[in-house]
C-alpha cells in the first residue's frame, strides 16, 4: 500500500503505560530524537506517587507527554493528538486528554480480561464502540516483541521489558524520525550487556518495520524543524537546570557550593544532580531531616560557602525557623522550593503554586525574604544564578520558587556563553581595624561577611536581636524597631538592582494577564492566540515576587482589566491588590495540573466579551 | 577550599602563638545566675584553650538555645548562638564546609537531647570532627523549671506537679549507642578533671561528646551533690582511667569487678579481693564502654566519670574531601565551559 505523508506544524503525543513499562524512558528518547532533529518542544512526565503500584491498576499508570513542532512551543500541550496506551488502565486514565479524532495506539495484549477488570472496564473499549470518535490502531505489541526475539533465548522478563521499544519504533516511523540516536543511546546504556543492546535495538527496528509494512498505518507525518535561534542546545529539565545554575553561580562567585538537603518529591533530583559535581568542589550533605538541611547550610554560609538547601513545601514549613535565623544573622543562603500540591503531604507528584504566600510571609516576626521564581524549565538556570547573586550581595536568605511542572518538564535550552552570565563578586572582610559585625554598606545596606579563620575578626552572631552596627545582643525598644526597618529596607533596595518588568504585547490596553512561575508558557500561548484574533491583551510575567520590580504598579495602571491566573486560590493577586489597590480578577485552578491554554483563553474572552 | 576563602584566611595578620585564658574572654558581661555551674565550665574551657595550640581565629563556638547556649558570647573566638536544638547541625555544616576550623558545640540536656536529639545522634554516627560539650543540669533553666529528658523519674517540677512519668536518657549510653567515638563525663565542680577531659576531647579526631554535670542552683540545686561534694563524692564516684583498675572510696578501699557482664562493688579490705580482681579500664573497648555507661543509674555502684570510649574511625568531612580529590583527579577540575557543554547537545545552524 502506498503510504501518504502529511505535514503538521505541531503534535502532542502521550506515552502511557504501567509504571513498570518504561514510558518515561520511551518519552525521553522520543524527546531527544525530536530535539536533535530541530523541533522546538516541551515535555511533561506524569507519574504516580507509588513507586510500583500494583500492575495494571489505574493508580499505577505512568505517562509522558511531548509537544513538539516546527513553530515555537511553549507548553507540553493542552491535549494530546496521539495516545500510546500499553494497557487498559492507561487508556482509561488518559483518554480524557485526547482530542476528538485523535490517534490511539494500543497494545492489545494489555486489554485481556484481567487488565480490563483491574482498569474498571465492564467490557473492552476496543470492541464496544466507545472509541468510535478516535482513530484506533490495535497492535499486539507483546506478541510481536516476542516474535522479534524468538531466537535469542532471553527470559520472558527481559523480553517484556523491551516492548516499549516496539512502541517507540512505531512512533519513530509515524513521525518520520530517525532511530539512530536511540540506537546510540542503547549502545551506551547497555555497554556491558551486549544481549540487551541486540534485543532493544531489534525490537525498536521491528516496531518501525511493522508500521512501515503493515496496512494498518496508512499515513505518516512530518514535523519540520523549528526556526530556533542558532547555537548549541541541550534538552533540560527544571531540576537539572537548577542544579547547573547553582554550580555556575558558585564558579562565578569563586566560592564552594554547599547543599544541605533532605530527600523530598519533587525536589530530590537537584540533590542527585549536585552530588555528581564533586569535581567542581560541590559538597552535598544529605541531612537527617529538613531542619538539618537548612541549618547545615547556614553553618556552611558562616564558613564562607555559597549555601543552598532544596526542598518542597512541607520541607519549607520545617525550615521556617531557620530561615528566620538566616534573616537575623544576615548570612547568604538560597532556599529552593519545588512546589507541589498541598496542604500537608498533599499531592507529592503533582504541581501547584500555593506556597507563594508562605515564601513571602511565612515566618515568625518581621522577617522579609527576597523571593524569585522560575518561569520555564531552562529559566531555572537563570533564576538559580540570580538567587545566588542576590543572596551574596545582600547577605540574605533568598527563596527561589519552582514547581513540580517545571522541575520534571523539559525543553531545549540554548546554552549560554560563560561571558554572558552575570558576574558575582562576593567579598570577605579581612581588615580587623574598626570591624563592626553589623555595619552596613550605604547602598545595599548589607553587612560584611567575615568568616572564621580570619585573624582579628572574631565576633559572635545569633538569633537574638542585634544592636545596630555592633551586633551585640540588645533589647532596647528603639533599636529593635530600627533593626526591623533596616532589614526590611535592605530587601526593598534589591528593587534598585534588578531589571524593570517587561510587558509582552502592547504596554497599554484592555487586559493585562499577570502571572508568575510555571504558568508562563501557557499564558503566553493563550495571550498570543487572542492577540492574533485582534484582542487588546498583553502579558506580564513576574520573576521577582519580593521585592516587586519598581515599574509593576505603573504597568498595571495602564490596563483597564487585570487577570491573574494562578494554580492556587489567589496568592499573587492578594499582594498586587494590597500593594496597588487594583481590582484584579483571579483565575484559580487547584487540581494538581498545569493550566491548559484554552482555560485562560476562555477567561480572557469572558472578561473582554466581544470587544477587540 | 575556594580561593576566595583561602585568600581571606591567609591574611597577613600574625596570630599570637602563646595565649592565656584571658585571651579567650570576650568583652561581654557574663549573665548567668550567680552560683551557676556554667561559670566553672566557662573558666575551665578558657583555661584549657591556650594548651590546644590552635590559633584563636580558627576556633568557633556554636550553640543552640538555653542557659548553656549563651556560652559563645563569652568566648573571644568566632561564635554562633543559633536556634533551639540545631547547633549540632550548624556545626556539622560549618565543619564539612571548613575542615580547617576547630568547631565546638555547646548545648544542654534540653537543647541537645530533646529538641535537638535527632541531630545529636546523627552527628555522632557521622563522626564529624567537632567537640560537643553537653551541660547536663537535669532541668529546663531558661524557661524556668520544667523537667528535662535527663530529669529523674518522679521529678516534681512546674510542668510535672505530680511527678514526671518519663524515663530519663543516660546521655553517655545514648552517645555510645549512636556510634560515638569519644564519650566522656565530667562535672562543673572538679576543675582539674574537667580541664583534662576538655583537652582530650579537643585532641580526639572525630566527634567528641562530653557530658558535664552542671548544677542549676535556682531550679535544680544539688541535683549532683552526691557526686560533687566532698562528703559523699569519694564513695559515689569512680573515675575511669585508661589501663587502671576501677578503684574508689575515701581510702581507695573499694573497687569494681565484673560478675558476668554486671559490674559489682567489692571491698579491697575483705581479705578475699585484691586489685588484681578488679576491672581494668580500656577506653578502646566499645563493649566495656556500654557496661560502664550503664552503671549510671545503677544505685548499687558508684557513678563513672572520665572517658568511656576513645576510638578512631573515619571522619565524615575527610571522606567528603577524599571523594572530591578523587573526582578531580579522575575527571579534572570542573570549569564553567565544561559544565555548560555537558550532556547531550546539538547545534542549530
Amino acid at each position: 500500500m502506498e503510504k501518504q505523508t502529511r505535514t503538521l506544524d505541531e503534535v502532542t503525543i502521550r506515552f502511557a503505560g504501567d509504571s513498570g513499562d518504561g514510558m518515561q524512558l520511551t518519552g525521553g528518547q522520543f524527546t531527544n530524537t525530536s530535539a536533535a532533529m530541530g523541533n522546538d518542544l516541551s515535555t511533561l512526565p506524569d507519574y504516580p506517587a507509588e513507586i510500583r503500584a500494583p500492575r495494571d491498576t489505574t493508580y499505577g499508570v505512568s505517562g509522558f507527554q511531548i509537544h513538539f513542532g516546527a513553530t515555537e512551543i511553549n507548553t507540553p500541550g493542552d491535549h494530546c493528538d496521539v495516545l500510546v496506551a500499553m494497557n487498559a488502565a492507561s487508556l482509561k486514565v488518559n483518554l480524557r486528554s485526547l482530542i476528538d479524532g485523535g490517534i490511539i495506539i494500543v497494545n492489545t495484549d494489555g486489554f485481556g480480561d484481567r487488565n480490563l477488570k483491574l482498569a474498571g472496564y465492564a467490557q473492552s473499549p476496543l470492541s464496544d464502540g466507545s472509541l468510535s470518535k478516535y482513530q484506533v490502531f490495535q497492535v499486539d505489541i507483546t506478541k510481536l516483541t516476542n516474535l522479534a526475539l524468538a531466537d535469542m533465548n532471553l527470559g520472558q522478563k527481559i523480553v517484556d521489558k523491551t516492548k516499549n521499544f516496539f512502541a517507540l519504533g512505531m512512533m519513530y516511523w509515524m513521525f518520520n524520525r530517525t532511530v539512530d540516536g536511540t540506537i546510540q543511546w542503547i549502545k551506551e546504556k547497555f555497554e556491558k550487556k551486549p544481549e540487551l543492546i541486540e534485543a532493544n535495538t531489534r525490537v525498536m527496528k521491528a516496531g518501525w518495520n511493522y508500521a512501515e509494512t503493515t496496512d494498518i498505518f496508512a499515513v505518516k507525518y512530518e514535523v519540520k524543524p523549528a526556526q530556533l535561534t542558532p547555537g548549541k542546545y541541550r534538552n533540560i529539565t527544571g531540576n537539572q537546570a537548577t542544579a547547573l545554575g547553582f554550580v555556575t553561580a558558585a564558579e562565578k562567585a569563586n566560592l564552594d557550593l554547599f547543599l544541605g538537603s533532605y530527600p523530598i518529591t519533587p525536589a530530590s533530583d537537584i540533590l542527585h544532580e549536585l552530588s555528581m559535581f564533586k569535581n567542581y568542589g560541590v559538597k552535598t550533605f544529605q541531612a537527617e531531616d529538613e531542619i538539618a538541611g537548612v541549618t547545615s547550610a547556614i553553618g556552611a554560609a558562616f564558613g564562607g560557602s555559597l549555601a543552598l538547601t532544596t526542598t518542597s513545601g512541607p520541607g519549607v514549613a520545617l525550615k521556617t525557623e531557620a530561615i528566620g535565623l538566616a534573616v537575623m544573622v544576615e548570612l547568604p543562603l538560597v532556599i529552593v522550593n519545588v512546589q507541589r500540591g498541598g496542604p500537608s503531604t498533599g499531592l507529592p507528584t503533582k504541581t501547584e503554586q500555593a506556597d507563594l504566600l508562605q515564601a513571602v510571609y511565612g515566618r515568625n516576626g518581621e522577617a522579609p525574604v527576597p523571593v524569585i521564581s522560575a518561569s520555564t524549565p531552562s529559566d531555572c538556570f537563570n533564576t538559580a544564578v540570580e538567587a545566588s547573586r542576590i543572596a551574596l550581595k545582600y547577605m540574605t536568605p533568598v527563596m527561589m520558587l519552582t514547581d513540580g511542572y517545571l522541575a520534571n518538564g523539559s525543553e531545549p535550552w540554548l546554552l549560554p556563553s560563560v561571558k554572558d552570565i552575570p558576574e558575582i563578586a562576593p567579598k570577605f572582610r579581612t581588615d580587623p581595624d574598626g570591624y563592626m559585625p553589623y555595619r552596613r554598606d550605604e547602598i545595599t545596606l548589607s553587612r560584611e561577611w567575615a568568616i572564621p579563620g580570619t585573624p582579628g575578626l572574631e565576633h559572635r552572631i545569633g538569633g537574638l536581636e542585634k544592636q545596630d552596627v555592633t551586633g551585640n545582643v540588645n533589647y532596647e525598644p528603639e533599636n529593635h524597631e530600627r533593626m526591623i526597618r533596616l532589614r526590611a529596607e535592605k530587601v526593598e533596595r534589591i528593587a534598585n538592582d534588578i531589571p524593570l518588568a517587561q510587558v509582552e504585547g502592547d504596554e497599554k490596553g484592555e487586559l493585562l494577564v499577570v502571572g508568575w512561575g510555571g504558568t508562563y508558557g501557557t499564558i503566553k500561548t493563550a495571550v498570543e492566540r487572542k492577540r492574533k484574533e485582534g484582542k487588546s491583551v498583553s502579558q506580564l510575567h513576574l520573576k521577582y515576587i519580593n521585592p516587586l520590580q519598581k515599574n509593576v504598579g505603573e504597568i498595571l495602571y495602564n490596563f483597564k482589566h487585570i487577570l491573574v491566573p494562578e494554580i492556587n486560590m489567589g496568592q499573587l493577586i492578594k499582594i498586587l491588590r494590597s500593594k496597588f489597590l487594583v481590582p484584579a480578577i483571579a483565575l484559580n485552578k487547584v487540581q494538581g495540573l498545569p493550566y491548559r491554554s484554552i482555560e485562560i483563553e476562555e477567561k480572557i474572552d469572558e472578561i473582554l466579551g466581544g470587544k477587540l | 577550599m575556594s580561593t576566595l576563602v583561602h585568600d581571606a584566611i591567609s591574611h597577613d595578620v600574625v596570630s599570637k602563638v602563646k595565649y592565656t585564658a584571658k585571651d579567650f574572654s570576650s568583652d561581654q558581661d557574663v549573665r548567668w545566675c550567680p552560683g551557676c555551674g556554667d561559670y566553672s565550665i566557662l573558666a575551665q574551657v578558657q583555661r584549657t584553650m591556650p594548651e590546644l595550640n590552635v590559633p584563636k581565629e580558627k576556633v568557633v563556638f556554636v550553640s543552640g538555645i538555653g542557659c548553656s547556649s549563651r556560652f559563645p558570647y563569652y568566648m573571644e573566638t568566632y561564635g554562633f548562638h543559633s536556634i533551639h536544638g540545631r547547633a549540632t547541625a550548624i556545626g556539622s555544616g560549618l565543619k564539612i564546609a571548613r575542615p580547617d576550623l576547630s568547631v565546638w558545640i555547646v548545648t544542654g540536656d534540653g537543647d541537645g537531647l530533646s529538641i535537638g536529639g535527632n541531630h545529636m545522634i546523627h552527628l555522632l554516627r557521622r563522626n564529624v570532627d567537632v567537640n560537643v560539650l553537653l551541660f547536663n543540669n537535669q532541668i529546663y533553666g531558661l524557661t524556668k523549671g520544667q523537667y528535662s529528658p535527663t530529669s529523674e523519674f518522679g521529678k516534681v517540677t512546674k510542668s510535672t506537679p505530680y511527678g514526671s512519668v518519663d524515663m530519663p536518657f543516660n546521655p553517655a549510653s545514648l552517645a555510645l549507642g549512636s556510634g560515638g567515638t569519644f564519650v566522656a563525663r565530667s562535672m562543673d565542680r572538679d576543675p582539674k578533671h574537667l580541664q583534662g577531659i576538655v583537652k582530650r576531647a579537643a585532641e580526639h579526631k572525630g566527634t567528641s561528646f562530653v557530658e558535664v554535670y552542671q548544677n542549676c542552683n535556682v531550679f535544680n540545686d544539688g541535683a549532683f551533690f552526691q557526686f560533687t561534694e566532698k562528703e559523699t563524692k569519694s564513695d559515689s564516684v569512680v573515675f575511669l582511667e585508661h589501663g587502671k583498675p576501677l578503684v574508689f572510696g575515701k581510702e581507695s578501699d573499694k573497687g569494681i569487678k565484673l560478675d558476668g557482664f554486671s559490674p559489682v562493688v567489692v571491698s579491697l579490705k575483705d581479705g578475699v579481693h585484691s586489685a588484681n580482681d578488679l576491672l581494668i579500664h580500656n577506653e578502646k573497648d566499645s563493649t566495656l564502654a556500654f557496661i560502664l555507661a550503664n552503671m549510671t543509674y545503677n544505685h548499687d555502684v558508684p557513678r563513672p566519670f572520665g572517658i568511656f570510649l576513645a576510638i578512631d574511625r573515619p571522619r565524615y568531612e575527610d571522606e567528603i574531601e577524599k571523594q572530591i580529590d578523587s573526582a578531580i583527579s579522575k575527571r579534572g577540575k570542573g570549569s564553567l565551559e565544561k559544565l555548560l557543554n555537558s550532556g547531550d547537545t546539538w547545534v542549530i545552524q
